[in-house]
């Protein structure tokens, strides 16, 4: 066709054109715009907590046989420390832990009876410690510092002739049983994660409004009127949002860096590389999107109908292994799947970009035949 | 009906716009149905019809926005089916609707049109199009801020900075007041003297006069074309004025009387208009010899454009608004 006759220095003027114009539009949209940015740090907030590496005042209920001044101390001990909040008094141990199992608290303590008897002869007494082990990352530091709460409290029971008590292995054998999850989830898997979800929300979102809002506030009548292609309509709409989706990943990698102290195990340049691909690939899929839909409500739609498989097939959500075969097919097919397995490789094992070749042609597959798609549904003219 | 085009040369090069029997059917209804034009280059012609008649549907085909259902043609000697790309390059659409973009401001707009044309000297272009609009110092201003009349004025501006070969003006002057619509037409005839060939669609008679030829489109179908005297002329139509005191309580008696297809007030006056004109005569004649009618003068006047329109309108069946 003779379209494809013309100069390339008139390609670049045009594709130079829309690029401009959708520029002035996203910072004139300020609300957008905002969005854009604060998405990110929202989901980053609200999924940090659960990455809190240092959860304090945790509600914690007690259940004591035993009333001796040494129990007491132990007690008050759980009490100062910035990890307990003693908030409850059980009356029998099955009360105490259907306290624990109601979520009412986060531990429950039993002292058994005889336990200062024992401690006192040194047979070191088993101190029962049930921690709700759904959120690990919650209970994890209270845990770790059970030990030095007792030592700490008994620092002035123990003189004299118990002193000795005071060396390894300690006073009181901590049992811990932590219930409800009881391998805990690697948490460092949920930053770079993270990452892949908002880019795959936020510019697939984005684009698949870039062709409906023409049609919806009637201006594409006359961008058809005027001599641009399919491609460079496309590519003058997509290449501004890569710059936003580059913003996204620093906030994104800076906050892992700073707040969460997420390790970095490989190289930022590989990550980078790899990180680009990926957002060029949800861009071309929200153009597309915006081809399909006839309305902004419906790209809206169609992101979200997207979305949440890539949010719970990829291996975001739930380990990828874990899930069954067909679930795991439909993942293959997601490219945050295939992202995650990249950007979890680089960032925490330290593997190279090229360590990942099936997930680069993949994601590289899937860009090309979405972006054919978009080129084959782009309409030319108003039917 | 339909007249013998007065165009002056059959020579398809000299044509600017040269379509046969198009054809657009939306779910299956025609909208258009079967239209021929040819236009010299360099002429200025207007788009006349009733709402919902064709108009705009008959110039996106023209300029390859939409695809005829069926018909052929070219537009500037290109085929308006295969090479639209080339056509849009050399053509300047003006929509019926204000579609710039109301997000960016005046000179962004014009920035955006420079360089989707590749327009060298974009800085340069776009000051003397601000300036010749006389907008310089509202160039900042978001366009979808500007008032109707101005939103249009900056649509013809934008339309027209890559000096088209064609203009195709979908009601440029709706909405604007008398003195810019008077501004809009020294416009477009400055750009018909620069060598531009000019398509216009409007409603107003007066600018109807101020074109080289009209088409006058009815439910989809080309009724008639020619120049206006011509078009009134060929209409057969006979038309009588009356004046004086009680001539309006007229109307509808005269309606119902052989040999009236249409009657209409204009200002004071009363035009009655029908195409027959023996029959025409007797009802005035009868009218006269009425006693309550002293008072009333008729004489017979050259037809207006409008009272034609509104002929031909019912002459051409039943009025498309009712459905449009
Ligand atoms: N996309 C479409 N889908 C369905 N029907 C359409 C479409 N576009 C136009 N029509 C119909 O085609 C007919 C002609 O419309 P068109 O806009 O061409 O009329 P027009 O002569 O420009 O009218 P106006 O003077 O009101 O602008 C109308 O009945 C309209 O409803
Ligand atoms: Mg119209």
């Amino acid at each position: 066709m003779n379209q494809h006759r013309s100069k390339l220095s008139h390609k670049i003027s045009r594709i130079n054109a829309i690029l401009r114009k959708e520029f002035i539009q996203m910072f004139r949209d300020k609300m957008t715009f905002a969005m854009m940015l604060a998405i990110p740090l929202m989901q980053l907030m609200l999924f940090g907590f659960a990455i809190n590496t240092d959860p304090k005042h945790l509600p914690t209920a007690i259940y004591s046989e035993d009333n001796s001044p040494l129990v007491r101390s132990i007690i008050r001990g759980f009490k100062v420390s910035d990890y307990y909040d003693v908030k409850l008094q059980a009356n029998n141990p099955e009360e105490n832990t259907e306290l624990l199992a109601t979520g009412q608290v986060a531990f429950s303590v039993h002292f058994p009876a005889g336990f200062s008897e024992q401690l006192i002869k040194g047979f070191r007494p088993q101190l029962l410690i049930e921690a709700d082990a759904s959120d690990p990352s919650a209970s994890s530091n209270a845990i770790g510092r059970v030990h030095d709460i007792i030592n700490q409290a008994l620092r002035h029971d123990l003189k004299g002739p118990l002193a000795n008590l005071k060396a390894k292995p300690g006073p009181v054998d901590v049992i811990i049983h932590p219930k409800y999850n009881p391998e805990g989830k690697a948490q460092y898997n949920i930053v770079p994660g993270l990452l892949g979800v908002i880019l795959t929300m936020t510019l697939v979102m984005i684009t698949s409004m870039a062709m409906t809002r023409e049609s919806e506030t009637g201006t594409l009548e006359n961008l058809l009127a005027m001599p641009a292609k399919p491609f460079e309509v496309m590519l003058g709409k997509i290449l501004p949002y890569v710059v936003i989706g580059g913003v996204q990943t620093c906030v994104v990698l800076l906050a892992a860096h700073y707040i969460f102290a997420v390790p970095f195990a490989g190289d930022l340049t590989d990550l980078m590389a790899g990180v680009m691909l990926f957002i060029i690939t949800n861009l071309a899929l929200g153009f597309t999107f915006s081809t399909l839909a006839r309305t902004q409500m419906q790209a809206m739609q169609l992101t979200f109908f997207f979305f949440l498989p890539s949010m719970l097939l990829s291996g975001f959500m739930f380990p990828f292994r874990g899930m069954p075969n067909w679930a795991q097919a439909i993942g293959e097919v997601l490219p945050l799947t295939h992202f995650l397995r990249i950007i979890r490789g680089i960032m925490l094992k330290g593997t190279q970009l090229l360590d990942h070749q099936q997930d680069l042609l993949a994601l590289l597959a899937f860009t090309l035949i979405i972006g054919l798609i978009a080129i084959k549904r782009y309409k030319q003219t108003l039917d | 009906m339909s007249f013998p085009s007065t165009s002056p040369s059959n020579n398809h090069d000299e044509l600017a716009i040269d379509v046969k029997g198009l054809v657009k059917a939306f779910d299956g209804k025609a909208v258009v149905n079967g239209i021929d034009i040819q236009m010299p280059k360099g002429q200025v012609w207007g788009f006349l019809g009733p709402n919902g008649s064709g108009k705009t549907t008959t110039i996106r085909m023209i300029c390859g926005l939409l695809k005829p259902t069926a018909g052929q043609g070219t537009c500037l000697g290109y085929d308006i089916i295969t090479e639209s790309s080339q056509i849009k390059l050399a053509t300047g659409y003006m929509t019926q609707k204000f579609s710039f973009w109301g997000d960016l401001s005046i000179r962004e707009n014009l920035e955006f049109v420079g360089r989707l044309y590749n327009q060298p000297q974009l800085k340069k272009l776009v000051d003397e199009t601000l300036e010749s609009l006389g907008l310089e110092h509202r160039q900042k201003q978001l366009a979808g801020a500007l008032s109707g009349g101005w939103k249009q004025r900056l649509a013809l501006a934008a339309v027209t900075m890559h000096q088209p070969q064609l203009l195709l003006l979908d009601e440029p002057t709706a909405g604007v007041d008398p003195q810019a619509r008077r501004d809009f037409w020294d416009q477009i005839h400055r750009f018909s003297e620069q060598g531009m060939t000019v398509l216009v669609s409007t409603h107003y008679m007066d600018e109807a006069e101020r074109c080289d030829q009209i088409v006058y489109l009815a439910h989809g179908n080309l009724i008639t074309q020619g120049h206006v005297q011509d078009v009134i002329q060929e209409s057969g139509l006979q038309t009588f004025k009356g004046t004086g005191k009680g001539v309006r309580h007229l109307s509808n008696w005269l309606k119902q009387q052989p040999g009236v297809e249409h009657v209409a007030y204009f200002g004071n006056a009363l035009h009655v208009s029908g195409t027959d004109i023996q029959a025409l005569h007797h009802t005035i004649k009868n009218c006269q010899q009425r006693p309550e009618n002293q008072d009333i003068q008729w004489q017979q006047v050259e037809p207006s454009l409008e009272d034609t329109f509104i002929a031909l309108m019912a002459q051409s069946g039943e009025d498309q608004r009712k459905h449009a």
